[in-house]
């Protein structure tokens, strides 16, 4: 099955949809302004009536994997269930309908849900004080990595490196990079924890930070983690707290227990807010004292019982987005922790870790596990016994959607050949964890008896599998004035 | 299950983590039924003012417009907002295809090549721009025309200090010029001279990037058309609510020369072995998850919601309803700014400059007129001031199709009386 591109369905007939007219006296723009700044052709957008839009989406909803459908095993991607009261909470009409410059005896409600959301994210991960603002993840990533830059400069300090562990997710080293450091990589050790000899070697005082996650992105606790801090604070550099894997220990134990300075979260992971096929998120970072100063502004205050947003703070790094974050998923993230409490949290990172060891314990005969047990909230698995029989992890995760599973995360952390992350999160029953390690189970069979199936696969999508080398060429044609084809959009045959 | 892996508790589990960081609970209340926490929510939500659409006189880079029901009604489906970023192409093909079409619509509106999936908002948006003409041209400085949104520029100067690029105000770019920015209409709402601003950028061999309103594209010369490189811009409008600032979507399109440069998700058409046209993630080489430290932006996940209830609210509007949209808008803010010079001491701020649908008024005592009209139950215009210190007593304000004819008379009776 596919739709046509809105676009191709446009009809120039179709009804304009009946909006107001103006009801006022006065001229057109087209009388009032000066004909350099007025538009001489009308935008080429689709026109459609109503029922052929809805029908539209509706076909293309139809098209998703979702986690609303399909368990998302997807590993440092934390996707388990949204729950539809965090929907609820954030189209109140009370939240929604706030403008962003409203005064701020006017939207008391909005600073306060803000600043009990930062009470609670410093307690669960154990710090100072929390921004709001970054937008995700990445965005998160570099105000900390500017505020520990800060940091440094106002102790006369110009550190230019940050020190990333080979394993890490790709934005910690293109957040340093556009934070203006050089990125040195640190190597992993053969039990997958990082290396603390090689961290030894390349810890001077050029290094600004550490960027780490823990448990690794293989899903390994850093046992070592104290020593690393110790390490990383006796040469005057910070330690940076990736959140991304945030849902193996909430309850159990605290990054800021472990020695980090800074500590991005991601709302759209830990604290279920939904992932919109690709955002919005949410990024908070919560900081140790020393760089309280440095946080952006503005911060949400509190004193007396009145909230109010501090914009006079000398030291800040500024603003790192427009107005004060992604206010409808910080209602969402409330939402979720107040219905969860302290003691719902806590069991969902339990049962994360147990579901993750559960399914590992499942398909550990049938892919390779290149690290011991037991592992925290995901792990990864390798499809390197398939090779021999020409299967990769590629064709695993494809076959994988023809059994109405979205597929894990591969080909990553890059420390392990044909790496098959598996992040089943709290929210699956075990019984879509059994059905998944059927799953696996059959594919692995079917790597020995029908090999061409699983490269044929997916069979029952929308599409098969796409030839991303004839795209690239195509893309490169156009770039290069060859093509007609722009590839990255649509264009009326013809233009 | 703890059987089936072969341990005795789930302590055995945690063993990797050190006793000493071992917590006893989080010092948090425990959870609620979701009754409970609704209520809880509620009551937050019910502190909080909300001005009525036709009353919300203020802008400044969010604005309050008729949303379709169309657009909820397609962003709250779960198959879309439960999804993640489209990494296995076969089963994501409705997002990817919805994000095809946005890149198409947003290329279109401000009739440049190729546009991305999405930003988070039109503040990174702008700094995102400069990095990519700090890139293309090798140079390290970027010059702000006029009145570009105070936050924006503020969002770029912290973009530029990591990259080492000096942001510098003015009008005449220079040869360490990477590119000049400017916005149109400005974050006063005024018309600025886009093309000179764009003619002068490239005579000095820098990038010209436009920061535009999508609504105003409607009726204003699109930045492709007067020659800019990049054109960047917030979202909001096209479907989103105001929500305390976010969150929205920042958009970002360029020539075809620059697209190698651009930040973030774009999606291609490709095709499979049968023939069938589908869509997946394109020149994914520029990116973090590829390229790492060599990527051209950091960002990862963007906005993609958003640029669906903007995709379908435009799909919705066809070029009809857009422009009618900022017709209206147009002439209710001219006809409330004719109303409003009639004021005793009020006046045009700058009287020569033409606007569209916002525009400044220098008017005596603003807090005060501020609490009358919010007494009144109207949110009144944005006092610049706080931003700008030469625009002692001028407010902003603006109009749109919300703003009905009998709203325009309710403030000015408040005004007057």
């Amino acid at each position: 099955m596919t739709e046509p591109l809105s676009f191709e369905k446009s009809r120039p007939k179709a009804s304009a949809p009946r909006l107001p007219e103006a009801g006022v006296t006065g001229l057109d723009s087209a009388h009032v302004l000066p004909a350099e700044h007025l538009r001489k052709e009308a935008p080429g957008l689709p026109q459609l009536s109503e029922p052929e839009i809805m029908r539209h989406y509706s076909r293309l909803s139809s098209m998703n994997y979702s986690i609303s459908e399909q368990f998302y095993p997807l590993g440092s991607c934390t996707m388990k269930y949204n729950p539809v009261i965090n929907e609820a909470a954030a189209s109140l009409p009370g939240f929604a309908g706030l403008h962003p410059y409203q005064d701020e005896s006017t939207v008391q409600g909005a600073l306060e849900l803000m600043w009990r959301l930062e009470q609670a994210l410093c307690a669960v991960v154990g710090v100072e004080k929390v921004t709001l603002q970054p937008a995700a993840g990445a965005h998160g990533e570099w105000t900390a990595l500017r505020m520990i830059k800060a940091y440094h400069h106002s102790r006369g300090e110009a550190r230019t490196e940050v020190l990333v562990p080979d394993s890490a997710h790709g934005t910690n080293p293109a957040s340093a990079a556009l934070s203006g450091f050089h990125v040195v990589e640190v190597k992993s050790g053969p039990d997958g924890r990082i290396s603390l000899s090689d961290l030894e070697s390349k810890l001077s005082g050029r290094v600004a930070a550490l960027m780490l996650t823990n448990p690794n992105t293989l899903g390994l606790f850093e046992r070592e983690i104290l020593d690393i801090a110790e390490m990383v604070h006796a040469t005057g550099a910070m330690l940076y707290y990736d959140g991304a894997n945030l849902n193996a220990f909430m309850g159990i134990c605290r990054p800021g227990d472990m020695g980090f300075d800074a500590v991005h979260m991601n709302l759209h992971k830990t604290f279920t807010t939904p992932h919109g096929g690709g955002g919005p998120g949410a990024g908070p970072v919560g900081v140790k004292a020393e760089l309280v100063p440095s946080l952006p502004t503005p911060t949400v205050e509190r004193s007396n019982g009145h909230f109010a947003l501090d914009f006079k703070r000398p030291q800040s790094i500024g603003r790192v987005r427009s107005f004060y974050g992604n206010f409808g998923m910080l209602v969402r993230a409330y939402s979720y922790i107040v219905a969860m409490g302290g003691d719902g949290l806590t069991q969902a990172s339990r049962d994360a870790v147990l579901s993750a060891n559960y399914l590992r314990k499942q398909v550990e005969g049938d892919l390779d596990m290149p690290h011991e047990g037991p592992c925290m909230h995901e792990f990864v698995a390798s499809a390197q016994n398939l090779a021999h029989d020409g299967v990769r992890a590629l064709d695993v995760a494809k076959a994988l959607l023809d059994r109405d599973f979205y597929a894990p995360t591969i080909y990553f952390p890059l420390v392990v050949p044909e790496a098959i992350m598996v992040e089943p999160t709290e929210t699956e029953s075990k019984a879509t964890l059994d059905a998944f390690a059927a799953a696996i189970k059959e594919i692995v069979a079917q790597a020995k008896t029908s090999p061409q199936e699983l490269h044929d696969a997916p069979k029952n999508q929308p599409v098969g599998r796409l030839d991303e080398v004839a795209a690239a060429r195509r893309i490169n044609a156009y770039l290069q004035g060859q093509g007609d084809d722009p590839v990255l959009r649509w264009k009326p045959p013809g233009k | 299950m703890l059987e089936a892996i072969g341990v005795q508790s789930m302590d055995d589990l945690l063993v990797d983590i050190p006793r000493s960081l071992r917590i006893k609970a989080l010092e948090l209340p425990d959870g609620l039924s979701e009754f409970e926490t609704m209520s809880q929510i509620s009551s937050l939500a019910a502190r909080n003012r909300v001005f009525p659409d036709r009353l919300t006189f203020r802008g400044g880079g969010v604005y309050r417009r008729f949303i379709p029901a169309a657009v909820s009604a397609v962003t709250s489906k779960p198959e879309f907002y439960t999804a993640y970023t489209p990494y296995q192409p076969e089963a994501s093909q409705g997002t990817l295809q919805a994000i095809f079409e946005f890149q198409t619509m947003i290329a279109e509106l401000t009739a440049l090549d190729i546009a991305n999936a999405s930003l988070y908002d039109g503040a990174t948006a702008v700094a995102e721009a400069a990095m990519m003409a700090h890139v293309h041209t090798g140079r390290d400085e970027v010059v702000v025309a006029g009145y570009v949104h105070p936050e924006y520029v503020e969002v770029l100067r912290g973009f530029s200090e990591g990259r080492g690029i000096k942001v510098r105000k003015g009008t005449e770019p220079g040869p360490k010029t990477a590119a000049v920015i400017f916005q149109q209409p400005d974050f006063l709402g005024l018309l600025v001279d886009a093309r000179t601003l764009t003619e002068r950028a490239h005579a000095a061999g820098a990038l010209a990037i436009a920061c535009v309103d999508p609504i105003s594209l409607a009726i204003l010369t699109p930045p492709g058309e007067y020659g800019a490189d990049i054109a960047v811009g917030e979202g909001q409008q096209l479907g989103l609510s105001p929500s305390y600032g976010g969150p929205h979507v920042g958009f970002i399109s360029c020539r075809k020369e620059l697209v190698r440069k651009l930040p973030g998700r774009l999606v291609g058409t490709a095709y499979d072995k049968q023939g069938r046209r589908g869509f997946n993630l394109a020149l994914a080489a520029r990116e973090q998850h590829i390229r790492r430290e060599k990527a051209t932006s950091n960002i990862c996940t963007n906005h993609s919601l958003c640029a669906l209830a903007a995709s379908v609210y435009m799909t919705y509007m066809g070029p009809r309803g857009m422009h009618q949209v900022a017709e209206v808008s147009f002439k209710r803010a001219h006809a409330l700014a004719e109303r409003l010079k009639e004021l005793p001491g009020w006046e045009p701020a700058f009287p020569d400059r033409q606007f569209l649908n916002e525009f400044p008024m220098r008017v005596p005592n603003a807090p005060a007129l501020l609490r009358k009209l919010a007494r009144k139950g109207i949110l009144g215009p944005l006092a610049v001031n706080r931003w700008f210190r030469e625009l002692k007593g001028v407010v902003t304000f603006t109009c749109t199709e919300v703003n009905d004819p009998t709203a325009l008379d309710e403030l000015v009776e408040a005004l007057q009386s």
